[in-house]
């Protein structure tokens, strides 16, 4: 495919993406562009692959042995899949925020240094230090920080934790974000302390977030994508898809008829 | 209480979910009970070993020094080359006979010369070279002494107790022995002791006489079976059986005199024992030892009756033999001389360099710093401690990163095929193959192949590293394994290669989890006897090895090795190496613990 023929607001885009865990086919043909600035939000019932379909977005899936995927993801129209990418440059190019919190069980720090650190982002401790202060506060956890950084990442508590995970994946900036269910374990303030956050990362970043909360996926995306069985059913504008969704099936789960 | 009206009985209140419920709390009751019974029968084990161990190795870790005055103005004003020529054998011997002038026979001097370390010539030799101007001065250099002396003044060869009497007694010099007569029988206890023992005798001669007559009733049978051959008259050897029967009935008339003797004998015993309080008998060295402490002399009593008693001089008279004695006292040592290694006259020469104040119990110094020996006095464990050091420096240096190497690649790096799940069985296996195989491999390929020396802490250590290495893998990985994936993706995410998730994240939090592994494996080495045995490392080697080239031995292989000695003195020595190892593992143990402290708190 060349590069002509992607619109220039597409970041990402998937094409007949199959994949595989072992003898079962867990993506029938996935064909979705992620647009650039926007919040790409993938809902559906546990288990439809919307996960899966996120993990091959920085190909995270490549740590399952028995994963393969089939088909074409590009990344500003080239295919991440090729054999002359680099996973690592992808995955700094792509960031990744986990659905549980996993900081690093090392400082607040060094936590979100680490990223820079190793991409040899920063040429001197003073770089750095911005860097990991301009991310913590993109991620609104400075105020809340800046007295201990030096404190483990795993004593703060969960909504922090999380935002810590975002502020590490937005130091090493990353064009595309992915989050992974991020507010499922987090109570409703953090939650929307994150959804702010989100909206916020947009003008930065290119988003695409899992969640298995139409609420959320209303509040913070633009396009919503909706899996079944691991099919992708329907996307569109978020509106249109709450709205009037024209598949059944969508309709069925956007009324909690299914799920 | 509850309201019958208003209680509903439901599926889990009815009377039998009520006994279901009894009957769980109770096998839940009978399973702590079990636990806590584990627990205590283990604890109780680990009391009983430890106290044991500590009870007999501790006094070990003491010994009686003796510093006599040495006469040294031969070698006053001689250079270093003639010191160490000189001839400290004669200079020890000279300055403990010249504390007892009384002892002039040959053999007498002998047994005073076996009082202290046959090491002492060497040690004094030492003492002297270390600061050779010292000779000049009057210095009483300190020397071991003998083991059987020194254990007799642990109290670990015989009790022994004190009566002061003072009855009046009549001396007399009878031969060579001295006679005591006393107005009263104060002897009666002696008398009694000296009786029992006769009455023992006769009945071991009863016992005898007994075995004879089965023996002599056997014989009769067999020379009648004899008869009914011969009567039955065919096929068989006439001449044969005549012989045999001969030889039979010439065994029966041997048997009758020595059963007549034998009752003779017992007959002597029994009327013996009967009169022993009126006409006197033999003390022998079957008995309890007996001496009369009278002035400075020491009578050991070898005739006893009701109120005389005679006995040879341990120790002289200050002077001329006194008529009478008012103030003495009678010594019972209880183990019988014939019993102990450790004889009346060595035990009245200890007591007397005792008391003129020149031995003294001190820190085992020997036993702290010196290598292996024969000599029980002259043994230290310091050799296998630096043995032992040696060889399980060579294992850590050689096991431990190889085996995190081996673990980190099997575990992140591999791909999970056929080859790796056959590598990783056989990993396994290999922890379980019994030390000995280890040895024997050790054997075939580091001194016969490779040709390296016999006894060394290099080979010792290779082996053990061997032995440790399955362990050490088996560790890792599983502490590799318990690091949550979270980790691992978490730094995947943000672009860290494989390597840099593998040492940045998962091995610093595997790392106490590996270091437990090691040290445990490292612990075990430490106690490992039987794969050194097979690489010569039970060599008898008596200098403190200098490097991991040097002959040496181990802490298990030394306390092997001494366990199988005679000397009584070398059990203790056992004991006391038991507890240095034990000591060595604990610390290390400690260290274990530690080292997991600081990482998990760090992390």
């Amino acid at each position: 495919m060349s590069n002509k023929n992607i619109n220039s607001t597409i970041k990402m885009r998937g094409k007949n993406v199959d994949v595989f865990y072992g003898d079962k086919q867990a993506l029938f043909g996935v064909d979705l562009d992620i647009e650039k600035n926007q919040v790409t939000s993938l809902i559906g019932p546990s288990g439809c692959g919307k996960s899966t379909f996120l993990r091959c977005l920085n190909r995270m899936n490549d740590t399952i042995d028995i994963c393969k995927v089939k088909g074409e993801i590009t990344l500003d129209g080239q295919n991440i899949y090729d054999k002359d990418i680099d996973v690592v440059e992808l995955r700094a190019r792509v960031g990744m925020v986990f659905q549980k919190p996993n900081p690093f069980p090392k400082s607040i720090y060094e936590n979100v240094a680490y990223g820079p650190k190793i991409h040899g982002m920063a040429n001197s401790k003073e770089e750095l230090d911005k860097i990991v202060l301009k991310s913590l506060k993109r991620a609104g956890l400075f105020d809340e920080v800046k007295d201990r950084l030096d404190d483990a990442g795993t004593s703060l508590s969960g909504g922090q934790q999380q935002r810590l995970c975002i502020a590490r994946a937005i130091a090493t900036r990353p064009e595309i974000l992915l989050m992974d269910e991020p507010c499922s374990a987090l109570d409703p303030i953090a939650t929307a302390i994150i959804e702010e956050l989100i909206d916020e990362l947009r003008e930065k970043f290119t988003i695409v977030i899992v969640t298995h909360s139409m609420q959320q996926a209303a509040r913070v995306s633009q396009k919503t994508a909706f899996f079944h069985l691991g099919k992708l059913i329907e996307e569109g504008a978020t509106e249109e898809i709450f709205t009037n969704p024209i598949n059944k099936k969508t309709q069925d789960y956007i009324m909690g008829r299914i799920g | 209480m509850i309201d019958k009206d208003n209680f509903e009985i439901s599926e889990h209140t009815s009377d039998a979910a009520r006994i279901r419920l009894r009957k769980r709390y109770k096998s839940e009751r009978i399973f702590k009970l079990l636990g806590q019974g584990a627990i205590f029968f283990s604890i109780g084990f680990l009391v009983l070993l430890l106290s044991t161990i500590t009870y007999k190795g501790l006094p070990a870790f003491s010994y009686h020094f003796v510093s006599l005055p040495y006469d040294m103005s031969e070698l006053k004003n001689s250079d270093e080359a003639m010191l160490k020529k000189a001839n400290y054998d004669s200079l020890v011997r000279t300055a403990i006979r010249s504390q007892f002038p009384q002892v002039t026979a040959r053999k007498d001097k002998k047994l005073l010369s076996s009082l202290l370390s046959s090491g002492s010539p060497v040690v004094l030799r030492n003492q002297v070279l270390k600061n050779p101007k010292n000779i000049n001065e009057p210095i009483n250099y300190e020397i071991p002494i003998s083991d059987f002396a020194d254990l007799y003044l642990k109290g670990q060869i015989t009790s022994d107790s004190f009566e002061n009497k003072t009855d009046i007694g009549e001396i007399n010099k009878v031969k060579d022995n001295i006679s005591i007569t006393f107005e009263n029988d104060i002897f009666v206890n002696i008398v009694t002791l000296v009786t029992k023992r006769i009455q023992s005798e006769a009945l071991a001669k009863h016992e005898t006489i007994a075995g004879a007559q089965r023996s002599l009733e056997k014989t009769i049978l067999d020379i009648k079976h004899i008869n009914n051959q011969l009567l039955s008259g065919n096929d068989v050897d006439i001449e044969r059986l005549n012989k045999e029967k001969l030889h039979l009935e010439n065994k029966i008339l041997s048997l009758n005199v020595q059963i007549a003797d034998l009752r003779v004998e017992a007959s002597d015993l029994v009327i013996r024992s009967t009169l022993v309080g009126s006409n006197g008998d033999k003390i022998t060295s079957e008995d309890p030892s007996i001496l009369i402490y009278f002035d400075q002399s020491i009578i050991k009593a070898n005739f006893v009756s009701s109120n005389k008693i005679t006995g040879e001089l341990l120790m002289p008279f200050a002077g001329d033999i006194p008529q009478k004695m008012d103030k003495w006292q009678l010594r019972y040592i209880d183990t019988a001389e014939a019993n102990r290694k450790f004889s009346d006259q060595e035990i009245i020469w200890t007591e007397h360099l005792v008391e003129k104040g020149f031995v003294a119990k001190k820190f085992n110094w020997i036993f702290a710093t010196k290598g292996a020996s024969r000599e029980p006095e002259m043994a230290g464990i310091w050799g296998a401690v630096v043995g032992s050091f040696l060889t399980i420096s060579i294992t850590l240096a050689l096991a431990f990163p190889l085996g995190v190497a081996a673990a980190v690649y099997l575990e992140e790096f591999a791909p999970k095929n056929r080859i790796t799940t056959i590598i990783e069985v056989n990993i396994n296996n290999l922890a379980a193959v019994p030390s000995i195989v280890f040895g024997l491999l050790g054997l075939a390929v580091f001194l016969n192949f490779f040709g390296f020396d016999r006894s060394i802490p290099l080979v010792g250590g290779m082996v053990l590293a061997l032995m440790t290495l399955p362990v050490i893998i088996i560790a890792s990985r599983v502490s590799l394994r318990a690091v949550p994936p979270s980790i691992r993706e978490a730094a995947l995410g943000i672009g860290a290669s494989k390597m840099q998730t593998v040492f940045h994240h998962v091995l610093p939090l595997a790392l106490p989890g590996i270091m437990t592994g090691a040290i445990i494996g490292m612990a075990r080495a430490l106690g490992e006897t039987a794969p050194l045995l097979m690489i010569g490392m039970v060599a008898f080697v008596v200098d403190i090895p200098g490097g991991v080239g040097d002959p040496a031995t181990v802490l298990p292989v030394q306390i092997f090795m001494w366990a199988d000695f005679p000397e009584p003195a070398f059990e203790q020595r056992t004991s006391a190496a038991i507890l240095v190892l034990l000591v060595f593992l604990i610390l290390m143990n400690a260290f274990a613990v530690f080292l997991r402290k600081r990482f998990e708190r760090r992390w």
